[in-house]
């Protein structure tokens, strides 16, 4: 099973959920950290990384020796990542976004394929948890090729939780295609309920079944709680705000260690999900006491 | 004329909230939200729409059932396996590119362009405004930044104002490499957790990439005083100037419940100081 935890909004706690559940699960369980721009997974799982692999991407490499500057390349190319002016040939290689029609339309076969850098990605384990997560080059502009990178291995025998990145464009659907649910977590405000709306409309786009975990949920105001009644969907988790938690939070220590009743609530978290994936529709125990099982 | 970015790296530090505040100080400015793909600003400014416009840009593949011979062409060529093989392209997964388009000996396959979003020109009690919506799940973020930025110059320059304010988005991709590019200076707001200094420290990196002078203050600084020193410290050693710290305070959450910015829901409200602080020393190193 894959589950894919989104948001909308930064900083509303993604990681948190993701990190906690990842670890109140404790066994046959990944971690994938698809927040390649600011990966932080890792800071609370504290793995030992026992491999990193630079990770590129294909762009063109002109062979000017075979050019005849006849300008197909520059035709095709849709993101003028390579263009012929006069007798010469320009690759702008960071506008390249790999699709290979320059090297296809090439009638002299002067394009090949060289590699651009994206980042690296790092794989670990830490207790139980094997953890991955990729690390796009700082200057790099690209984040989905190399978060589908990072999905690349993921293990269909083993539960997969996916820590997206926030927002609700390429780099999210890129983290949340083909789950089999998405979590999202928000904040009661109306930034939070904003960004949350685009999230919805993201996974409900790809006809994903989603749940929430309100975070902070004791701040703000009620609103998204009464979106989610409008719109059907299950609060599986509300976590309150508490300063004991921020300061463990900003210490890199993890919710379950620092407040070990969370570990049965976030194994709660998980029991439900695994019901509304195996038996879609279902209505969870009235009073949605998810805290316990 | 000068353009001061907001950004943070990880998200939820306080940009939004931060910027806003600075609207209620800053004089003769235009606000600009470069975070197209969750805009927020919008939410305290409560802006009045004064011209709306579609946000074009890409296209998609599209195949014509009544042309296509399934010669599987197409299919091989695909490198982002965005058509299926009954050949149907799914539009999440097609990246524009054309290729499909180009090589198909039937001319089955259509590209219209995209309608990504759209932007507007608003009018807010702090002055103009631009801002936009990304499309869910929509490409081209970097594009529709550059414009919501070429948008606010062109309206600064036109109304003689002095300083555009703009509202940068999360993380060091695409987004933010549209934002920051050829501006005159960053504020990076850092937040003193692990998290926050981890992705603090990759943004200062990509500012000094682009060569854009940053500088930095602190959230929430009194979460952990430590991490703060931490944060301050390794700015110092990067050349940055530091701004000063903002307590943590509900109030930034209690005002935006509102639609207000904090110095609206309460004028001396220990948050407030500090931002009073910070801005006053941005605008000496900004020369406003």
């Amino acid at each position: 099973m894959i589950i894919s935890i989104a948001s909308g909004k930064g900083g509303t706690g993604k990681t948190t959920v993701a990190t906690n559940l990842a670890r109140s699960i404790g066994s046959n369980v990944q971690l994938l950290d698809c927040d390649v721009e600011e990966p932080n997974a890792h800071l609370f799982i504290n793995p030992s990384f026992e491999e990193t692999e630079t990770v590129f991407m294909p762009v063109p490499e002109v062979d000017e020796e075979k050019c005849t500057w006849c300008g197909k390349c520059g035709e095709i190319c849709q993101f003028k990542a390579i263009a012929v002016v006069n007798e010469n040939i320009l690759v702008f290689e960071e506008l390249c976004h790999s699709c290979g029609g320059c090297w296809e339309v090439c009638p002299e076969g002067a394009v090949t394929q060289s590699g651009r850098e994206l980042g690296v990605i790092q794989k670990g384990h830490s207790i139980g948890i094997e953890f991955i997560h990729g690390k796009l080059r700082v200057g790099e502009a690209m984040s989905p090729p190399l978060i589908k990178k990072v999905r690349s291995y993921q293990n269909p025998e083993k539960l997969s939780i996916i820590d997206a990145p926030p927002g609700a464009a390429c780099p999210v659907i890129a983290s949340m295609k083909d789950a089999d649910f998405v979590l999202l977590v928000t904040e009661p405000t109306p930034f939070g309920l904003f960004d949350l709306k685009l999230a919805v409309g993201a996974a409900q786009m790809m006809n994903i079944p989603l749940g929430l975990v309100i975070n902070r949920s004791d701040l703000g105001d009620d609103n998204v709680r009464q979106y989610a009644h409008q719109m059907g969907l299950p609060i599986l988790m509300e976590i309150p705000f508490d300063r004991k938690i921020a300061e463990a939070y900003s210490q890199g220590e993890m919710l379950v260690d620092v407040m070990p009743e969370w570990n049965d609530r976030f194994q709660g978290l998980y029991y439900n999900i695994e019901k509304l994936v195996k038996q879609p529709g279902t209505i969870l125990d009235a009073g949605i006491d998810c805290h316990k099982r | 004329m000068q353009e001061l970015i907001v950004i943070s790296g990880k998200g939820g530090t306080g940009k939004t909230s931060l910027l806003a505040a600075f609207a209620s100080l800053a004089e003769n400015k235009v606000l600009c939200d470069a975070d197209v793909d969750a805009a927020d600003l919008h939410l305290i400014m409560n802006p009045q729409v004064l011209k709306r416009a579609d946000f074009k840009s890409g296209h998609t593949a599209n195949i014509n059932k009544n042309k296509c011979t399934d010669c599987g062409l197409c299919l091989d060529l695909c490198t982002f396996g965005a058509i299926s093989d009954d050949y149907k392209v799914n539009p999440i997964d097609c990246e524009g590119c054309g290729v499909c388009v180009y090589f198909c000996p039937e001319k089955a396959i259509d590209f219209p362009e995209n309608t990504c979003g759209e932007w507007f020109y608003s009018d807010t009690r702090f002055g103009p405004m631009v801002h936009a919506q990304l499309g869910i799940a929509e490409e081209n973020t970097g594009k529709l930044v550059t414009l919501v930025r070429q948008e606010s110059k062109r309206l600064a320059d036109e109304k003689n104002l002095d300083l555009i304010l703009t509202d940068g988005p999360p993380g060091v991709g695409c987004p933010v490499i549209a934002s920051i590019g050829g501006a005159n200076a960053v504020l990076i707001v850092a937040e003193p957790t692990l998290s926050g200094i981890h992705d603090m420290e990759r943004v200062v990196q990509l500012a000094n990439h682009f060569k854009v002078p940053a500088m930095v203050c602190v959230n929430k600084f009194d979460l952990n005083s430590d991490l703060t020193r931490d944060i301050e410290n390794f700015a110092r050693d990067e050349g940055l100037a530091c701004l000063g710290r903002i307590p943590f305070d509900p109030i930034f959450i209690k005002a935006m419940v509102q639609g207000q910015t904090i110095f609206e829901y309460n004028s001396d409200a220990k948050a407030g100081v500090a931002v009073n602080k910070i801005w006053t020393t941005l605008s000496n190193i900004l020369n406003l």
